[in-house]
């Protein structure tokens, strides 16, 4: 049998708050260092301890960062679950199973199955330390995948150490653990399947980081200065990162904070401190789900009509209600879009990848201060909990744009001052804050009707004056945010367009199909700006690509671009994993390429 | 004219024209904000005044022109003010609830509030009933009040001075709005406390709660009122003048250094005694009494500032330098990613 070297699929399945997480994350940077191309995705519980999760790895050549939709390896370890996970298995693969626990029976095996038996309880008694004995057993499977597809001990040993850092003893018993599983797969388990780990070079210039932690760090270089937050899956992480980081890169000479973190009572009040800071002059945000959205909203409204500068980022989850709390998908993109009552649209930027998050997270503060309004950052549990194998970061000198602010200087030179002013134009009028020593500096901001110098007002005209220049200044925003990235020839009549974690499916369906003539048009942030038109308008049919169940942005982009309604279509995948290159390029050849 | 140590008017300390029924309550107390901040010399311009949704919370518009205003939403005052406290907190901030602003849409945020005790004066303008909806009960109605309908409140009272004290409000006190005197002394000491300082005035609303039997009108409130101590502020570095016995006088010394004199009127009253507080407000439920005056107080709380340990600069006011981490930080947090 031909030997299948770094391109394969392993699935781990075990039970949660057992220590698998911990010998997960140890296989996976072990297969990086190896400088193997490797993906990895937990789908886990909306739970503590107890219930079944399951670890994928991908290994291609490429680096794909998008799971296939069939493993070729199962590593069964927990019982409640090795029934369908086995039925799920095509015939030919791999099945390394905790034989203790897991019987299976003649008609589970499918044909050609190579199977083999750890009998994990049994090993487990040969831990020096009982108290350690459950959360070292899973060590045992990665000792045994050392010996079955070759990873190199020197480097799986140097991931524990790191792992532990100078925790001596974890670090002995750890590597025990492993021994003890590498020495059983070698005495007991004989090669059958063609499966390898080589060393390879697609690690160079690369990280490991998840997109919450990369996010955080965006909003650090972004100026953020006031982070209101209230806990929520799967956004708590980028909340917790930020904090980290602030601890570090934000204390004075003095030990004092540059930096306030409060973690507020809910969601809404989150939002009020977001508003109040932004307000004051703060660069401020928060970081929330879709369910937090929902209660956020009613402040969203004030942020937009009394155009206060804030960040909201939304790492979506399956909707609705509670959902599928710690599942991904891409459906909060309507609600952000128009979140709150009464006519609302808002900035939404839809970063893709790690490098992007940084990116996004901190210009999503200039866009909030430039345009006096609530800016969105959309990312998904995927982007934000996965461990991502990435570019190395680059640093990008930020520009902090506080846009239109008037001194007590200006104000002294302007004659004639309105907080609702458009005196450019653009929509976009000028601001004092709080604070600003001048008798005219102040103004009463309300959400309530106001003229343009801020006065309570209930006449249409006013009321009508006001919100269309709101709307000028969305017009205005078109040209300022991100622009969205064209791959493919530009004549091509076919098109396709995605945005966020769906891109790195899209982009392996579209190497797989480079003999069709298709050009992928990647979204960026919304409202869209003259390229998307232009891309829409240049096509005979479009494709829509998300993770949701009503085509969400392809509604946004009908409401949008007038009249091409009648060639937008869409594939849609919303079952709570990321969306695989094997389903869209499935959908895509069986509905529009054939 | 005269003027305060700034040099101002009292008209520099005015607000818009009052567009609330005559003879409201809540005017009352925008006079004694307007005597109390006047007389403190606080620059009217760096003053922020923050209120929620309903009658009082239109009253920030009414006071101090010169210093910026924030109508937010609801029962979200509180939130709004400790995001601008965090970002600023050298801008006094004053904030301006109603009964049900604060009692009952917004209890989370005021409990909230004073749990994390943010440095800012929180003034309820408390009159037991929904004005701008047109009189429905709030949740500080009192048991067996009836609405101007006349049907009796079949629900308790939730007691704003209480719960903040349970919560960990720092300053808690009561008044009454047709008490000039007693509230204009507590505006000061609140301004002055670093913390939350929380004034709850019953304020009658003449429209809908002023009617014979409604425990919030200004005839029962009259009839009730039981003045705790009468009050004294003096402010920093001047003489302190009081005409009383010793023994009858109990100097509380707020955050700025300036001090609070109270005189007991009958009742033996210490402010620091968190359950002798809670005791008389439960009692004046039972005698009917209105207690008012200053409840409790506890300097020793750290603000919520102090407890986030954030630097002297406000945060508004950190430049590039201070927000950009710079390039090491990145090529480092690379190198331990690998």
């Amino acid at each position: 049998m031909d030997k299948i070297v770094n391109d394969f699929s392993i699935r781990v399945a075990t039970v949660n708050g057992t220590g698998s997480q911990s010998s997960n994350n140890i296989l996976f940077k072990t297969l990086f260092r190896m400088g193997i191309g490797a993906c990895g995705k937990n789908m886990f519980p909306s739970n503590i301890q107890g219930l079944p999760t399951w670890f994928q790895i991908r290994v291609s050549p490429e680096g794909y960062q998008a799971l296939r939709e069939n493993d070729d390896i199962a590593i069964l370890m927990n019982a409640q679950t090795a029934h369908q996970d086995i039925e799920s298995m095509r015939a030919g693969t791999t099945i390394l199973y905790n034989s203790d626990v897991i019987k299976f029976e003649d008609k589970d095996i499918k044909d050609g199955m190579f199977m083999y038996a750890l009998p994990v309880e049994t090993l487990s008694r040969k831990i020096s330390n009982p108290k350690l004995m459950r959360l070292l057993k899973n060590l045992f499977y990665v000792g045994a995948v050392a010996v079955l597809y070759g990873l190199d001990l020197e480097t799986l040993e140097g991931v524990i150490r790191d792992t532990f850092k100078s925790k001596q003893k974890a670090i002995d018993a750890n590597l025990e653990a492993l021994h003890i599983g590498i020495d059983y797969a070698k005495e007991n388990f004989e090669k059958k399947d063609s499966y390898w780990f080589e060393k390879a070079n697609c690690s160079e210039n690369k990280i490991i980081m998840e997109g919450n932690s990369a996010a955080a760090l965006g909003a650090l270089y972004g100026g953020c200065t006031v982070l209101a937050w209230y806990p929520i899956t799967p956004s708590s992480s980028l909340a917790e990162a930020l904090i980290a980081y602030a601890k570090k890169y934000r204390v004075d000479a003095n030990g004092k904070m540059n930096f306030a973190d409060v973690q507020a009572e809910d969601e809404l009040s989150s939002a009020g401190m977001v508003l109040g800071a932004g307000w004051a002059g703060a660069r401020s945000m928060t970081t929330t789900s879709g369910p937090g959205i929902s209660l956020m909203s009613e402040f969203i409204g004030l942020a937009y009509y009394a155009e206060i500068p804030s960040v909201f980022i939304d790492v979506q989850r399956v909707g609705p209600s509670t959902g599928l709390p710690t599942r991904t998908q891409q459906c909060d993109i309507m609600l952000c879009a128009t979140a709150s009552h009464g006519d609302t649209k808002h900035i939404l930027l839809l970063p893709s990848n790690i490098q992007e998050c940084v990116d996004l997270a901190a210009e999503s503060f200039n866009l909030a201060e430039r345009f006096q309004t609530p800016v969105f950052v959309i990312t998904d549990l995927d982007l934000g909990m996965n461990n991502w194998v990435a570019d190395d970061i680059q640093y990008k000198a930020p520009k902090y744009d506080r846009g239109k602010v008037l001194s007590k200087d200006d104000l002294d030179k302007n004659s004639d001052w309105g907080r609702y002013l458009d005196k450019d134009g653009d929509g976009i009028c000028y601001r004092t804050l709080p604070g600003t020593n001048h008798p005219k500096a102040a103004y009463f901001t309300r959400g309530s009707g106001h003229d343009e110098y801020a006065r309570y007002s209930e006449s249409p005209h006013a009321y009508t004056r006001n919100v269309d220049r709101l709307n000028r200044k969305f017009q205005t925003a078109r040209k300022a945010v991100p622009k969205p990235i064209l791959r493919g020839e530009a004549s091509a009549k076919f098109g396709v367009i995605a945005y966020g974690t769906t891109d790195h499916a899209m982009q392996e369906t579209l190497d797989r199909l480079q003999d069709k003539n298709v050009k992928y048009l990647r979204l960026l942030s919304y409202p869209f700006g003259q390229e998307v038109h232009d891309f829409v308008k240049s096509c005979d049919r479009v494709v829509v690509v998300e993770q949701n169940r009503d085509a969400q942005m392809r509604q946004l982009l009908e409401l949008d671009i007038r009249g091409q309604q009648d060639k937008m279509h869409s594939i849609l995948y919303y079952g709570g994993f990321s969306i695989s290159p094997d389903f869209i390029e499935r959908e895509l050849k069986e509905k529009f390429l054939n | 004219m005269s003027t305060n140590k700034l040099n101002l008017t009292k008209a520099d300390y005015a607000g818009r024209p009052s567009t609330l029924c005559k003879g409201c309550g809540h005017d009352s107390i925008t006079n004694a904000i307007i005597q109390a901040y006047f007389e403190l010399g606080v620059n009217p311009t760096q003053v922020i005044k923050l209120s929620g949704i309903g009658c009082s919370s239109k009253t920030p518009t009414y006071f101090m022109e010169k210093g910026h205003g924030f109508n937010s939403v609801h029962g979200r005052m509180p939130s709004v003010a400790t995001g601008a406290n965090v970002a600023n907190y050298r801008l006094p901030a004053i904030g301006v609830s109603g009964d049900g602003d604060t009692g009952s849409i917004g209890i989370g945020q005021y409990l909230h509030v004073a749990r994390r005790n943010v440095d800012m004066v929180y003034i309820i303008e408390n009159n037991g009933t929904y004005g701008l909806t047109k009189g429905q009960f709030s949740a500080t109605a009192d048991l067996g009040s009836p609405a101007k309908r006349g049907t009796p409140n079949p629900f308790p009272c939730i007691d704003c001075c209480a719960v903040a004290i349970d919560a960990g409000a720092t300053f808690v006190a009561r008044s009454f709005s047709g008490d000039r005197k007693q509230l204009i002394s507590l505006i000061k000491a609140a301004y002055s406390h670093r913390g939350l300082a929380v004034i709850d005035v019953i304020s009658p609303c003449v429209t809908f709660n002023n009617h014979e039997g409604s425990t919030k009108s200004y005839d029962w409130v009259k009839e009730h009122d039981l003045p705790l101590q009468e009050l004294q502020y003096v402010p920093e570095k001047e003489e302190i003048e009081i005409d009383m016995k010793e023994g009858d006088v109990r100097t509380i010394e707020l955050h700025d250094g300036s001090h609070l004199t109270l005189r007991k009127l009958g009742k033996e009253h210490d402010p620091s005694d968190r359950a002798s507080a809670l005791k008389l407000i439960h009692d004046g439920v039972q005698t009917k009494e209105l207690v008012t005056g200053l409840l409790y107080f506890n300097p020793e709380m750290p603000d919520h500032n102090t407890i986030l340990n954030l630097s002297p600069t406000p945060l508004t006011q950190l430049g590039e330098k201070d927000l950009n981490p710079g390039p090491e930080v990145i090529k480092k947090l690379n190198a331990s990613m690998k």
